[in-house]
């Protein structure tokens, strides 16, 4: 059997990992430079697609065309997401069911953007094993819907894979620290990541990892962290630099790098300053990690409801639980640290990477398909209670909720008109009794039904959940024995024409080659630099003497005259001389803005503070 | 096969649930779809189909009264409708202390709860709560144990027995789910006991 990676398509980062046959043990693959993280962030441009940090550096310069994120759109309609959009920078539009994002004079869905990313880390993974990648485990958060698992599935597809299971986050996790780390038992992971949080519960036993009940929130993660302090920072700016950023994309994303960056530094530290250059002035504050508590502390308590819930489902008491495992970069924060333990009782785990961890499960449970680690078995749900839509608008449950799957249930139609031909159904998804108030799945149609009076014909309709968490759906007319035609109406999600459309486009719009692309980098990276020390000139220029203005203005110009060629060592070599020929300017540029704000303390310190924000 | 056939038990409800579980994992080494991804099409259907009914079936054993609806429904002839097995009856005994319940309830719909009255239904509630988990062991175990001691002759008198508590059971769950829901506590998400 082929080789089968492990892919977590996370939010923020994801990751690539594959499970090394002498040792037996999870491994993340890195990229040629050793970075294991590849940030969920693509950049549409000029002169191509650009993919995790290039596409990165491209977020202030370009807000419009970099897409980051977008796993919250993920099998989404336009509904479900309106209230978050204007958190977008990027334009996000309707589209038959789904949405489609704007880049101005293309426009492509959630699917194709993720697509773009697992293409990297397939090439990734290729370039690291030397061989060809075509299948691969990916994870999704535990409480996704059918429509979300279907749109990472064609996500895949579009990127050349052939997705063999979707595995749910928590479990993955689970997996891997299953490995070594845990005693037969209960175990609850936390998994709070950039966008999603997930609780799963799951009994241990003879290598047996049987899921008792999951729970979530899959708009619920670090970025809502960001945004609450974005949102506290908009106003500090206003009450102190009289100016209203809310409306200026580069701006809004300036803050929210920095908003992030200062959440991670608050997670070691007590306080930290932020510094943030905007054209008319220079923002400064510091902010300590109790301010940030105040801001993040209702986001946190929301994610103990699901963990309560699941805890019922399951009718477990939390003393009942064994052990607790934290797993996404949002379990760093100190207050959800704290907020878990209450809840539990217990010291939770940490041991093995929280940003890591699920993508060295997806990996093991990639070797489970390969017929490796033959003892370990993993038993998952399904999240939320599948039903069907009866008389007024009723929801009648054919699956509850955390049932264990593969799982199916059979229902019998009629008709009631003499003579009808088809007959309609609507499957949803939710915990509400009204359809209206669930997740409309999809509407069937079943046809082909011979003429008979009403209420004779017997269609055994059969809902099938796999072990993806996905539906399938046949009919059978019993009277007859024929299979009944069922024509599917997604509610929301691509058409299978869409996805094949889709396969070919991507190869029509991939990448020239390694070369172009890294070509790109370094003259996008070029750009960044130029706009800086133009800005840096314009704002502070008589900060320095005249003739260093000068030195930086021919720098300057050596750089913009060979952007636009091909030698990519030549402009990497003219930008870093740019870069030296403007460090002067900058320190003084930055002593001049803290002056009188921190006394003695040294520019400089205050730029590593700042980190790469 | 029906549920009891699926882990080779007689038709039952006296059941080791240690052991249902350790034969449950053992047949899930068997039939779960993981180990049958490099298998025809036609075997990976196969696996599917029976790893979907070994799920089925280990749900409903597992939990003593989910066990009894079963039994019932498929002594009845209609196994493979999930679902309640029997419609929720007033127990006579309660008929006339139901009827207050549901006007207290309408009353309570219509204008809102005093202090006293909140307090009163809640008693009642609690009353109730208590009362249902006595129907449910009552039918775990002395109905169980009745079932599996029946001769052919004694079983249409316990499985009526069992129906009749079954009926008992769901109808105090859903006056209890009202009475909670007019108290105010009940909790959103939480709507598990309305589908059976």
């Amino acid at each position: 059997m082929s080789r089968i990676v492990g892919i977590d398509l996370g939010t923020t980062n994801s990751l690539v990992a594959f499970v090394e046959g002498t040792a037996g043990l999870p491994r993340v693959i890195p990229d040629a430079e050793g970075r294991t993280l590849l940030p969920s962030i693509v950049a549409f441009t000029p002169d191509g697609v650009l993919v995790g940090d290039a596409a990165r550096r491209q977020l202030v310069r370009r807000p419009e065309s970099t897409v980051y994120s977008v796993k919250r759109l993920m099998g989404r309609g336009y509904e479900d997401i309106k209230d978050e959009l204007c958190y977008f920078p990027y334009k996000v539009l309707p589209c038959e069911g789904i949405v489609k994002i704007d880049l101005g004079g293309r426009a492509v869905t959630p699917p194709e953007v993720s697509a773009i990313i697992l293409k990297a880390l397939r090439e990734r993974a290729e370039a690291y094993l030397g061989e060809p990648v075509e299948k691969a485990v990916v994870t999704v958060p535990a409480y996704f819907n059918d429509s979300q698992r279907q749109a990472t599935k064609d996500a895949g597809r579009i990127a050349g894979l052939d997705v063999v299971r979707i595995v749910n986050e928590p479990t993955a996790a689970s997996l891997a620290y299953g490995l070594h780390r845990l005693e037969a038992g209960v175990i609850a992971v936390y998994d709070l990541g950039g966008g999603t949080f997930d609780v799963s519960l799951l009994r241990v036993k003879d290598g047996v990892f049987e899921v008792l009940a999951t729970h979530g929130n899959t708009r619920l993660g670090g970025d809502d962290f960001d945004r609450a302090i974005v949102l506290w920072l908009l106003d500090d700016i206003r009450a102190r630099h009289d100016a209203y950023l809310g409306r200026d994309a580069e701006a809004m994303q300036e803050l929210r790098l920095a908003a992030e960056a200062a959440k991670i530094r608050l997670s070691s530290d007590e306080r930290t300053t932020l510094t943030i250059p905007f054209d008319a002035f220079t923002y400064h504050r510091e902010i300590t990690r109790a301010d940030v508590e105040g801001l993040v502390g209702r986001l946190v308590d929301a994610t103990l409801g699901p963990c309560r819930l699941a805890l019922a489902d399951a009718g477990l008491a939390p003393a009942d639980v064994d052990e607790v495992v934290l797993v996404g970069g949002s379990t760093r924060v100190p207050l959800v640290r704290r907020r878990v333990q209450e809840l539990f009782g217990r010291t939770p785990h940490s041991q093995l990477n929280p940003d890591e961890v699920v993508a060295a499960g997806a990996a093991v449970q990639a070797h489970i398909l390969e017929g490796g680690f033959t003892n370990m078995l993993l038993l998952d749900v399904t999240p939320l209670s599948l039903g069907i839509e009866t008389l007024g608008g009723i929801v009648s449950v054919l699956v509850p909720r955390n049932t264990t799957i593969p799982t199916s249930a059979r229902e019998l139609f009629t008709t009631s008109v003499d003579g009808q031909a088809v007959v309609d159904m609507h499957v949803v998804q939710g915990e509400r009794e009204l359809a209206k108030d669930c997740r409309s799945l999809a509407r069937f149609e079943l046809g082909g039904i011979a003429p008979m009076p009403a209420g004779m014909p017997k269609i055994e309709v059969v809902f099938l959940i796999d072990a993806n968490g996905i539906l399938q759906v046949t009919a059978k007319e019993l009277r007859t024995g024929k299979a009944a035609a069922i024509e599917v109406k997604p509610t929301y999600g691509l058409s299978e024409a869409d996805v094949e459309r889709m396969v070919e486009d991507s190869f029509a719009y991939a990448e020239a080659d390694v070369e172009a692309r890294l070509l790109i980098e370094t003259r996008n990276e070029a750009d960044t630099v130029i706009t800086h020390v133009e800005r840096a000139l314009r704002q502070g220029g008589e900060l320095v003497a005249a003739d260093e203005r000068a030195a930086i203005r021919r720098a300057l110009e050596e750089l913009t005259r060979v952007r636009g060629g091909a030698d990519r060592d030549l402009i990497h070599e003219r930008t870093v001389a740019l870069n030296r020929a403007t460090e002067h300017l900058a320190e003084r540029m930055m002593d001049a803005a803290l002056k009188g704000a921190l006394g003695s303390k040294r520019a400089a310190e205050i730029m590593a503070s700042r980190g790469d924000a | 096969m029906n549920h009891f056939e699926v882990f080779e038990l007689p038709r039952k409800l006296g059941i080791d649930t240690a052991e249902l579980q350790r034969r449950f994992y053992a047949l899930s080494r068997r039939w779960h779809p993981d180990f049958h991804q490099a298998a025809p099409p036609e075997a990976q259907a196969r696996a599917l189909e029976a790893s979907a009914r070994l799920n089925a079936a280990y749900r409903t054993l597992r939990d003593p009264i989910a066990r009894v609806e079963y039994l019932v429904r498929l002594e009845e002839g209609r196994p493979t409708r999930e679902g309640a097995a029997v419609g929720p009856t007033a127990p006579p005994e309660l008929l006339e202390e139901m009827f207050e319940i549901q006007e207290a309830l309408a009353e309570a719909k219509a204008g809102g709860l005093d202090a006293d009255g909140h307090r009163r239904l809640a008693a009642e509630r609690d009353r109730l709560v208590a009362r249902h988990r006595d129907e449910e062991a009552r039918l775990a175990g002395p109905l169980a144990a009745a079932w599996d001691a029946a001769d052919a002759g004694e079983r249409p008198r316990v499985l009526a027995a069992c129906k009749q508590a079954l009926a008992t059971r769901a109808y105090l769950a859903t006056v209890i789910d009202d009475l909670t829901e007019a108290l105010g506590e009940s909790q959103e998400g939480h709507v598990t006991h309305r589908r059976h």
